[in-house]
C-alpha cells in the first residue's frame, strides 16, 4: 500500500455500521474503498446527497461536493444546501474526514488559506469540523519533510480545537483534554522517527502497531 | 399573468450595481443561459452571491471574466483561477463565507429574519468584526441575513403554474435563493403541465419569471 492507501484503510476502521459520514476531497474520498463489506455506511455529500454513491457512468446530473459525477444509493435523498448544513452543523453527521495543511496538539485545524499564496476558501469545511460528532484528519505526516503536526497552528484556522483523531501514513494520534496521544505507529517507522517528524508534544503511554493497514477489505 | 417571458424582458430587469443570487454548486444547477444574457446585457458593478466562483468561462465565471463583477460572495473560489488572479490585482472584492453560514444567511433573509447565530467560524478569521453572542453558555457568531435584488435559479423542473421541483443534485442553493430576492427568475431544464402538490419544492408565489426550458408534452 502507498501512503494514501494506508491512511484511507486505517480510517475505514473508524466507520461503524449505520454511521452517516462526510468525506472530504482527496485522501478522505479513498476511505470509501476500504470499508468492510458487512458494514453499511451512509455517505453524505454537502452539495445535497444523503446516500452518495460512486459514478456508475449513467447519464445524470448527480455530482459530489468536488463537482465530479456521482450516483445516489437506493433509499437515498436529494436535499437543498440549507438542509445539508442542518445535517452538518446540527450534529447529525457521525464522522467527517478531512485533509489539512496543519493541525495542532489542541486539535485546531488549518486548511483553507495560505495568506499571500493560495486562497481556495473554506467551502463547507468550517461547518463540518464544527458540527460533526467526530472529526478525523487524514493527511500525510509532513509536507515534503516540513512538519504539519504542530504545538500551535501557524496558518489561519479552519476551527479551534475540533479535531478528534489524526491519521497519517506513520501513525494514529488522538486529541484528548491533556494533549495529543500517540496510539498506533506503522511498523515501517519507529516511535523516534514519528517524534522527529512531529513538532507537537506527543503523549506516549502505550503504543501498538498501526491497525487496519493490510487486512481491511481492499476494493 | 403568465410568468413565461423572453430574453428581452429579462434583460430589462438588469441594472448596474445590482446584487444577484446565482444558484448552482460548481455549476451543477447553474442557470447558464440567464448568465449568458447578463453577459450580453453588459451590466456592470455587480455583487454576485454564489456558492463558488464557478470555473473559467463557466457559471458565474462568465460574468467575472467579462469584468462585470465588483464583488463576489462565495464559500470557495479554488476552481476558478480568474477569481484569485483578479482578487490579487484588486479588480475583484471577494468575501469568503463558510458554506453553511452562506446558505443560512440567505435562508434567514427569505424568512424575514435579521440574521443567524452560528458556532461556525468562532476563533477564526471569519469572526473578525462580528458580534459574539452567548446563549445558554455557548458562544455563537451573529451573521447577518443576505438578500439580493435578483435571484437566478437553475436546475428546476417547472410546471405551467410556476411551481418548481429540482433535478437531482441541481437543487443545492436554488430553492433557498428563490425565497431571498426581490425578483426571482428561473431557467428550468424542463417544463411540465403540473407538479404533484406533494412534490413542489418552490411554490409558485416565490417565482416571478420563467425563461426557456423545453416543453415536455407527455
Amino acid at each position: 500500500m502507498n501512503d494514501k492507501q494506508i491512511i484511507a484503510s486505517r480510517i475505514a476502521m473508524e466507520l461503524k455500521d449505520g454511521d452517516l459520514v462526510n468525506l472530504g476531497i482527496g485522501i478522505p474520498t479513498l476511505v470509501a474503498n476500504y470499508v468492510a463489506e458487512e458494514k453499511e455506511i451512509i455517505f453524505q455529500s454537502e452539495n445535497g446527497i444523503i446516500g452518495l454513491g460512486a459514478d456508475k457512468g449513467d447519464e445524470c446530473d448527480i455530482v459530489n461536493a468536488g463537482g465530479m459525477k456521482a450516483s445516489i444509493c437506493k433509499g437515498g435523498a436529494f436535499i437543498d444546501s440549507a438542509t445539508s448544513f442542518t445535517f452538518i452543523r446540527g450534529g447529525h453527521i457521525d464522522i467527517t474526514v478531512l485533509g489539512a495543511l496543519e493541525v495542532d496538539q489542541e486539535g485546531s485545524i488549518a486548511s483553507w488559506i495560505i495568506p499571500g499564496k493560495i486562497v481556495p476558501g473554506m467551502g463547507g469545511a468550517m461547518d463540518l469540523v464544527t458540527g460533526a460528532k467526530k472529526v478525523i484528519i487524514a493527511m500525510r505526516h509532513t509536507n515534503k519533510g516540513k512538519v504539519k503536526i504542530l504545538k500551535k497552528c501557524r496558518l489561519p484556522l479552519t476551527a479551534y480545537k475540533q479535531a478528534n483523531l489524526i491519521v497519517t501514513e506513520m501513525c494514529v494520534m488522538k486529541v484528548k483534554e491533556d494533549g495529543l496521544h500517540l496510539l498506533e505507529v506503522n511498523p515501517a517507522y519507529t516511535i523516534e522517527e514519528v517524534m522527529q517528524a512531529t513538532d507537537a508534544e506527543l503523549i506516549i503511554d502505550e503504543v501498538i502497531p498501526m491497525r487496519g493497514i493490510e487486512n481491511e477489505n481492499n476494493a | 399573468m403568465s410568468k413565461f417571458v423572453d430574453g428581452a424582458i429579462f434583460k430589462s430587469l438588469l441594472k448596474d450595481g445590482m446584487t444577484i443570487h446565482v444558484g448552482g454548486f460548481l455549476t451543477n444547477g447553474s442557470p447558464e443561459s440567464l448568465i449568458d444574457l447578463v453577459v450580453e446585457s453588459g451590466v456592470k458593478d455587480l455583487t454576485i452571491i454564489c456558492n463558488d466562483g464557478g470555473y473559467e468561462g463557466n457559471g458565474v465565471g462568465k460574468m467575472i471574466n467579462h469584468g462585470q463583477v465588483k464583488k463576489l460572495i462565495a464559500s470557495h473560489i479554488g476552481t476558478n483561477p480568474d477569481v484569485g488572479r483578479l482578487m490579487n490585482e484588486e479588480k475583484l472584492i471577494v468575501e469568503l463565507v463558510p458554506q453553511g453560514t452562506l446558505v443560512e444567511r440567505i435562508r434567514a433573509y427569505g424568512a424575514g429574519l435579521g440574521g443567524i447565530l452560528t458556532p461556525t467560524g468562532l476563533n477564526t478569521l471569519v469572526q473578525e468584526g462580528k458580534v459574539v453572542i452567548s446563549v445558554k453558555e455557548k458562544e455563537y457568531l451573529l451573521e447577518e441575513a443576505l438578500g439580493a435584488d435578483l435571484a437566478l435559479i437553475g436546475g428546476a423542473i417547472a410546471d405551467n403554474y410556476g411551481n418548481l421541483k429540482y433535478k437531482e443534485t441541481m437543487r443545492n442553493f436554488n430553492p433557498v435563493m428563490a425565497t431571498a430576492a426581490q425578483i426571482v427568475v428561473v431557467q428550468p431544464v424542463k417544463v411540465i403541465d403540473v407538479i404533484d402538490p406533494e412534490n413542489v419544492i418552490t411554490p409558485h408565489p416565490f417565482v416571478d419569471y420563467i425563461l426557456g426550458g423545453e416543453k415536455d408534452e407527455r
